[in-house]
């Protein structure tokens, strides 16, 4: 890599957002780049939004994605996904996790979920948009929870670094117990997109 | 090479302690600070704790420094206002090992009231200043700062933000370097600050200060890059980050002891570059060194806002006026933070809300209750204020509109700083009522123990202060404990309380839902179900109300998600038509 790689990964609180960019750095930093990310805890956790901006390559200062330079999306529910579209630069890819989340705010009336979420970033991004039902993919692995090692195999596709890494890394990051449905998980999230 | 590891700046400044040599540590739990002292406490060789308060941590760690063990206090920018008493006291002392105080700013507000620059305190209690820009330099600046502190007999300010906090870089790790106790040493001059003594000890900061000007100059925490001369950077912590990605062939003036200001090495800096700009967060603090020193051609301000954070964009836009292409920002569906499924938050407020009260509330997860659909708090101010702000009111509009006034604070807050207030209410004769909201925990921080939990910041057990007795002892003779989760229960007795003409408070009694044990009382209860033939939907929204994130509506009539459900009954208790089971 001789460039600088950013990634933004985005749902709801409570969806592992911070576990898969902790996992994504990691497999940076084992193949031999420079890596950081950046979060904010605190107020998100309770079922707000949350963001977590993730940057590998040779040498990274800001530890934050600037706007109109983010190479990859990967958003764990639909609406999020909007919310950090102009962080996207021309010729990028958006993986969503095909879920919606309904926040309090529309029951209540004083708000409405977005429709055509795809629609809406291919037009007004010019991105490439996939979607993967990630919550299903988990299921099969034997555990919904691993909805987010779905998605990162998914974005896996868009990265250069080796299988061996992600797998050396996925099972030194996640409880002994479910090493092996995660690898499960992140293959079926793999294999389910053609890029 | 030691080993590497992706550490955030909070863990990174747990690990420079240790290999300092650290022996106590000391904290209160806040946004963004809290994980220094939680990851310190995992380390066997230095004491850690989690203080009633900023100002008593404060006191404690810098207890043991003039003691003889290097120490460290970790708290977020607010809380140093707290400990702003002993702060200044203590630079007119100076320390006996090493003691650094970290203060974790919040630019940006992600978390937090306000965004008060504390690099100021620096120069306010003339203290020395280090700001690390990476994880990496937080760990090293630490070691260097105990160093700075015992060489110049000073506490040192140690200066994080959130994106250093809470940003993930590569660290490379070292050894805990084992630092004995120090000798103590009675010293009467020195650390009994009577009015004959600290008038000396005034001389004696001032001559500090001047020799910590002179080695400002020469640390190597201060640093220039070499670049294109045409322009000349002066910056420090995160700001770095973002101009040396915006302007990466510049040349830098990167500091890592930022006060006092290095001024013999900023005049070799200026005969390097052609122009100079300062991009700095919030304060122009930097600025304003250098145009007392009478650069008045140095702009900083004119590029970078005072307001909000830094990004890497609002510099290139404030320097070069300029931004990437990038789609136009759209908005999306508001997701405010809400009270987690079976809060017990959410039964008080529900009832606060129906009684249309006025509230003054506190700093916890319970602030959200100003939010919809409750509403029910008319001010946040800091830790303690829901208990005085509410006698404030009493004694402006008096004690009838007081009946239907309540203030709001949680039990960690309760014990911070909630005890003098309650206490000023009994002894100047006010009537204001109170609700404690005791969930057990520091909750909003992620669940850090505080007196009244049974553990130390260690996990060890210890005595569980029981609130009850201690409002009774502030002279509160009307104490109630309720269940939150009973509403029509506790709405009676803040009916019955609203009549006295005497102080009360009302404990709320129910822990937090995401402790471990009540998740596994939550896994044994079963999920609520809506019955659609009798559920009202959208004409009712009795149970929308509870603002509960586990019900919404769904083809006009209320459902209840499986997966967010705890099976608490609140939803039950407030359906009119019996829909819910």
């Amino acid at each position: 890599m001789n460039s600088v790689l950013n990634v933004i990964i985005s749902g709801v609180g409570g969806q592992g957002i911070l576990t898969a960019s902790e996992l994504l750095a990691k497999v940076a930093m084992e193949a031999g780049l420079d890596a950081k990310k950046s979060e904010v805890h605190g107020m998100s956790q309770r079922g707000g939004s949350v963001v977590s901006h993730v940057r590998l390559g040779p040498k990274v200062y800001s530890p934050l994605v600037e706007k109109g330079s983010c190479d990859v999306i990967l958003s764990f529910e639909k609406a999020e996904t909007l919310r950090w579209i102009h962080y996207l630069k021309p010729g990028a890819k958006v993986i969503i996790n095909d879920l919606e989340i309904i926040p309090v705010t529309v029951s209540l009336k004083l708000d409405s979920y977005p429709k055509d979420v795809e629609k809406i970033i291919r037009e007004r991004a010019g991105a490439d948009v996939f979607l993967v039902p990630a919550t299903e993919l988990a299921k099969e692995a034997g555990d919904a929870r691993t909805a987010n090692t779905v998605l990162l195999g998914s974005l896996s596709l868009l990265l250069p670094f080796e299988m061996r890494i992600w797998e050396k890394v996925i099972s030194e990051n996640v409880k002994k117990d479910t090493i092996e449905v995660n690898l499960k998980a992140f293959h079926l999230g793999r294999n389910y997109l053609k890029i | 090479m030691g080993q590497k590891s992706l550490l955030s700046g909070n863990e990174a400044i747990a690990r420079g302690a240790w290999e300092a040599g650290v022996k106590v540590a000391t904290a209160y739990p806040g946004t963004p600070s809290t994980e220094i002292l939680e990851n310190i406490a995992k380390y066997p060789e230095i004491y850690a704790e989690w203080s009633t308060n900023e100002k008593v941590a404060f006191e404690v760690a810098f207890g043991a420094a003039i003691a003889g063990a290097r120490s460290i206090t970790s708290m977020k920018h607010v809380g140093l206002n707290v400990a702003a008493d002993p702060l200044f006291t203590s630079s007119y002392t100076g320390i006996n090992a090493g003691f650094v105080i970290v203060t974790c700013d919040d630019p940006g507000m992600h978390s937090s009231q306000n965004e008060q620059d504390n690099r100021r305190y620096a120069k306010f209690a003339k203290l020395p200043l280090v700001e690390p820009s990476d994880s990496q330099e937080a760990k090293d600046f630490i070691k260097e700062a105990f160093k700075i502190s015992e060489m110049f007999d000073t506490p040192v300010l140690f200066r994080m933000t959130t994106r250093l906090s809470h940003s993930k870089t590569i660290v490379e790790l070292g050894e805990r370097e084992e630092v004995p106790l120090k000798d103590y040493v009675k010293d009467f001059r020195k650390y009994v600050i009577l009015p004959s003594n600290a008038k000396v000890r005034h001389y004696i900061v001032e001559d500090r200060l001047k020799k910590l000007r002179e080695f400002a100059n020469t640390t190597w925490l201060n640093r220039i890059e070499k670049g294109d001369p045409s322009l000349g950077i002066v910056t420090s912590g995160i700001s770095y980050q973002y101009a040396k990605e915006v302007f990466p062939n510049a040349t830098f003036l990167k500091l890592g002891m930022s006060f006092p200001f290095p001024a013999e090495l900023f005049a070799e800096f200026v005969s390097m570059v052609e122009k100079i700009i300062v991009i700095e967060e919030n304060e122009p603090f930097l600025e304003e060194e250098i145009k007392i020193l009478g650069y008045t051609a140095v702009e900083g301000k004119k590029y970078i806002p005072i307001c909000d954070e830094l990004s890497p964009e609002v510099v290139r836009k404030g320097v070069l006026g300029e931004e990437l292409p990038h789609p136009e920002p759209l908005k999306s569906v508001l997701r405010p933070p809400v009270f987690c499924a079976g809060c017990p938050h959410t039964g008080i407020f529900y009832n606060l809300w129906r009684l249309k009260a006025t509230v003054t509330g506190d700093i916890g997860c319970y602030t959200l209750g100003a939010l919809p659909p409750y509403e029910s708090i008319d001010t946040t101010i800091c830790m303690g204020a829901g208990i005085t702000n509410a006698f404030g009111f009493e004694l402006a509009r008096g004690k009838e509109f007081s009946k239907k006034l309540f203030g709001v604070i949680g039990d960690s807050t309760f014990l911070h700083t909630g005890i003098p207030g309650l206490i000023d209410i009994v002894y100047n004769r006010g009537i204001t009522k109170i609700i404690i909201l005791d969930n057990r925990i520091t909750a909003m921080t992620g669940h850090q123990d505080h007196p009244g939990t049974g553990r130390t910041a260690k996990g060890e057990p210890t005595k569980s202060l029981d609130i009850k007795e201690i409002v009774k002892a502030c002279g509160v003779s009307k104490v109630y404990e309720v269940d939150p989760h009973d509403l029509r229960g506790t709405r009676e007795i803040m009916k019955e309380v609203m009549e006295l003409d005497e102080p009360a408070v009302i404990i709320s009694k129910r822990p937090c839902a995401l402790l471990p044990e009540e998740r596994k009382k939550q896994a044994q209860r079963p999920k609520r179900k809506v019955n659609p033939e009798i559920c009202r939907g959208e004409k009712c929204m009795g149970c929308i109300k509870l603002g509960c994130p586990a019900i919404s509506l769904k083809d006009g009539k209320s459902f209840i998600s499986d997966l967010l459900c705890v099976g608490c009954d609140l939803c039950i208790q407030v359906c009119p038509f019996g829909a819910i089971s």
